[in-house]
């Protein structure tokens, strides 16, 4: 996929999620909401996919960032007044990159278990500060009163939510590209360097630590970035943007999709939401089942996600029309 | 006295009350072919991550180039031209051949910081791996998962990718492990080619290939140095022929 012998140049199936996100905003105007859902949690599963895909490091904290990055651009328009979509964006990815920095350069020495426990405490804490500073941020209310100003003053947000797809649509294409560029360049390939063996980049030179944190600190500024979309369109930032829950929810997204493949970013929150969209109205009591199940296939028998599958099945397909092909002949 | 190439001076290692290196003073002088040689526990594996920086001395100092490394972190090390291999092969298992080699290299060269231009798209980096490969009788394999290779050529791709930091100095710990011995021919010759001016210190149990490489010997028991010399002194002293003779019997 990546590395210094792959092909950089963009295929033109990576181009369909683009025209499935236009025709989809110009068929379903009633799902529109839903829609900008999806854009944000892709983000969002992308910043993920970068550090677990393609850097290979474990978290159950992601959650910290996209909080962090709701509340603040949450904050700033409903506390301060500050309803510049543009200064919200900056604002919540600048607070997101510190808190990545700050806890990457803490926690990034250790691995596995110890890891993943110490995101989760990050999370956890940042969770318990949101839900006491309730003058700050509506405590366990969640905090209203989130207003947008159009965007470069020209587009306002409107009822049926077509601005905001749009918003979230540029913002998760410039993300994309953004990534994309990042995994085929010599930084993308020396992470997965990392990922695949941690003690021979030791030995060819790395300072594995300070790449890890870096690497940490952009993604969680993405993240960050996906949380202050949320608010922004959602005009809302409840608690549960933080903690266990959000993390679990974006990991299990991620491994649906399949992870370090760039496009299970994509996949798996279109299909998670989805499902939970219509299991939710169909089986109120019982749509997290349906999950659960859909997950313990996955994991059992594809682990390469949904695209790890689709993977198999089109090399399944070439070997056949190949194998047809010469008995043919 | 000139500089050494790589020196410890009265190095210990104790895990617990196992004593793994006990008061290891050692010389590596430049463009040396050094061979440590040993009985099995004998701690060498041990010497060596003590010298590339994987494990801490509990007490004594290394020596780069004359300057004190004991302090210094492992990567930094490699930067300052220390390399090595590892006995268990260490790789990329599922990158391309010239993805491992090219990893090095962008490292020593600086690259890898690089967000934006595309690894591929590195003509520099690629051309110098492709170059490293010929050179080792790779370049048909550089586009080959590592995993889908013979293991052979995993031991020479492990060579590659130290041969690609340029190094001073060059710890190959077992080069040849593991390897059926029809196959270790090449190995032996990519040794043999080596450049000149890198000091080599080589771990190795076959006897055939230290001394055919080796133009320095020293003989490790039990976390001691016990003897060092030209490999006839070696072959020569009783002592050494004991501990051989002894495991062998034993």
């Amino acid at each position: 996929m990546s590395g210094y012998t792959s092909d950089p140049r963009i295929k033109w199936p990576e181009w369909l999620p683009w025209i499935a996100a236009l025709a989809f905003f110009f068929t379903m105007p009633e799902y529109l909401a839903l829609g900008s859902r999806i854009l944000i949690y892709i983000l969002f599963a992308l910043s993920l996919d970068l550090i677990l895909g393609y850097a290979g490091i474990i978290t159950l904290g992601h959650s910290a960032f996209f909080g962090l990055g709701a509340y603040t651009a949450g904050i700033l328009s409903a506390k301060y007044g500050i309803n510049d979509p543009f200064i919200g964006l900056v604002a919540a990815a600048a607070m997101a990159a510190l808190l990545g920095m700050a806890t990457g350069a803490l926690i990034l020495r250790t691995k596995a278990l110890t890891l993943l426990m110490l995101t989760l405490a990050i999370t956890s804490i940042l969770y318990e500060i949101a839900n006491r500073a309730s003058s700050l941020t509506g405590g366990n209310d969640g905090l209203s009163g989130v207003t947008m100003a159009p965007i470069l003053g020209l587009f306002k947000f409107d009822l049926f939510g077509r601005t905001a797809f749009i918003y979230c649509l540029v913002a998760l294409f410039i993300g994309w590209l953004f990534v994309r560029r990042l995994i085929y360049s010599p930084f993308g390939a020396m992470l997965t360097g990392i990922r695949e063996n941690t003690v021979r980049m030791h030995a060819v030179g790395a300072p594995v630590y300070w790449r890890l944190v870096l690497v940490y600190t952009i993604s969680a500024t993405m993240a960050g970035i996906a949380g202050a979309l949320l608010a922004q369109v959602n005009q809302f930032v409840g608690l549960n943007v933080l903690g266990l829950e959000p993390s679990g929810d974006l990991l299990v997204m991620l491994i649906l999709g399949g992870v370090g493949r760039l496009y299970g970013a994509f996949v798996g929150p279109v299909v998670y939401l989805i499902a939970q969209d219509y299991l939710a109205k169909a089986y109120p009591e019982y749509w997290y089942l349906g999950i659960g199940v859909l997950l313990i296939v996955v994991v059992l028998f594809a682990r390469g996600g949904i695209l790890g599958i689709w993977d198999k099945w089109l090399q399944a397909l070439s070997r056949q029309i190949g194998s047809a092909r010469a008995s043919a002949r | 006295m000139a500089a050494s190439a790589l020196e410890t001076d009265r190095l210990c290692k104790s895990f617990g009350a196992l004593t793994v290196a006990d008061n290891i003073s050692f010389r590596l002088e430049p463009g040396a072919r050094h061979a440590l040689i040993g009985p099995n526990g004998a701690g060498k594996t041990t010497f060596v991550n003590m010298l590339s920086g994987r494990i801490p001395p509990s007490s004594g100092r290394i020596l780069l180039g004359g300057e004190d490394i004991t302090k210094v972190n492992q990567s930094a090390r490699v930067r300052r031209g220390l390399g090595r291999t590892f006995q268990v092969t260490t790789l990329f298992r599922s990158l391309t051949v010239l993805d491992n080699v090219a990893l090095g290299i962008a490292e020593r060269e600086r690259v890898s910081r690089r967000m934006w231009k595309p690894a591929s798209r590195h003509d520099e980096i690629k051309d110098e791996a492709m170059a490293l490969l010929r050179t080792l009788g790779l370049a048909d394999d550089a586009r080959t998962v590592v995993q889908d290779l013979p293991y052979g050529r995993q031991r020479l791709v492990e060579i590659a990718i130290a041969l690609g930091l340029k190094p001073r100095v060059l710890l190959l710990d077992e080069p040849a492990a593991g390897v059926p011995s029809q196959d270790s021919g090449r190995i032996l010759e990519v040794l043999a080619a080596l450049p000149g001016d890198i000091a080599i210190l080589i771990i190795e149990h076959d006897m055939d290939v230290v001394f055919r490489f080796a133009n320095r010997i020293t003989v490790l028991v039990q976390g001691q140095v016990l003897v060092e010399g030209r490999p006839d002194e070696i072959a020569a002293d009783r002592r050494v022929r004991d501990v051989y003779l002894g495991e062998a019997h034993g």
